[in-house]
């Protein structure tokens, strides 16, 4: 399952929800992405984070398609936030669930690392210099890349 | 066909959102980047750095020499940072 939602969300509520009769899942595997506060050296009092409706979409649910695929997830959600936020506001969730505890983290880190560098998202962060958009870092590529095969 | 800008090429070309209909000659996404780069500054400014724009037609990452030909949605932005 994907949403796409500026409203905030409950982490323990969606694990709930997503594992809510199937006794066959023996681990449960979360992130949280939250906004920090300072950001290369630099104070930050806002996030805005911009992306592309329909495509967003489209590339989460590929995205989410390939863990199931390759992990053979029990069940799964990606949540990401998009719109004005502020440091300590969660952003993104990702939960997978399966049999063992393996598949679900490496599914969860697979989602992550794919997530950076494929789903439309584009982050702007304000301070007291200005506001600016976030650049790209090569190091979220070289975490992305180590999944591929 | 319509063209979306995202981030920053939003903010440099001043708007989301257009209608262009490019001439015949301009066949891929790399010769539709030299085209609309020569609309006006703010588009010269936005695609100054060819190396950096990233694209998508109908909503799917395409590379310089992906055709456009029957493409209804094509857009332009940053390499992505969400997460």
């Amino acid at each position: 399952m994907i949403r796409v939602q500026t409203e905030d969300f409950d982490v323990s509520k969606e694990i709930k929800a997503l594992t809510q009769g199937k006794t066959h899942i023996g681990g449960v595997a979360t992130f949280v992405g939250l906004v920090r506060d300072m950001a290369g050296g630099r104070s930050i009092d806002t996030m805005t984070l911009d992306h592309y409706p329909g495509m967003t979409e489209k590339m989460l649910a590929k995205i989410e398609a390939e863990a199931v695929e390759r992990w053979n997830l029990d069940a799964s959600l990606i949540i990401h936030r998009y719109g004005p936020l502020s440091p300590g506001d969660q952003i993104v969730l990702t939960i997978t669930a399966s049999a063992h505890r393996e598949a679900a983290f490496e599914a969860n880190e697979f989602l992550m690392d794919w997530l950076k560098t494929k789903a439309p998202f584009w982050k702007r962060e304000g301070g007291k210099d200005g506001d600016r958009w976030v650049e790209a870092k090569a190091s979220d590529n070289d975490a992305a890349a180590r999944w591929s095969r | 066909m319509t063209i979306l800008y995202f981030a920053w090429l939003k903010e440099k070309i001043g708007k989301d959102e257009e209608q262009v209909d490019p001439p015949a000659e301009i066949t891929n996404i790399g010769e539709l980047v030299e085209w609309l780069a020569q609309r006006g500054p703010g588009y010269a400014d936005a695609f100054a750095d060819r190396e950096i724009v990233r694209a998508a037609i109908d909503q799917e990452f395409a590379e310089t020499d992906a055709p456009i030909a029957g493409a209804t949605e094509i857009a332009f932005f940053p390499p992505v940072t969400g997460g």
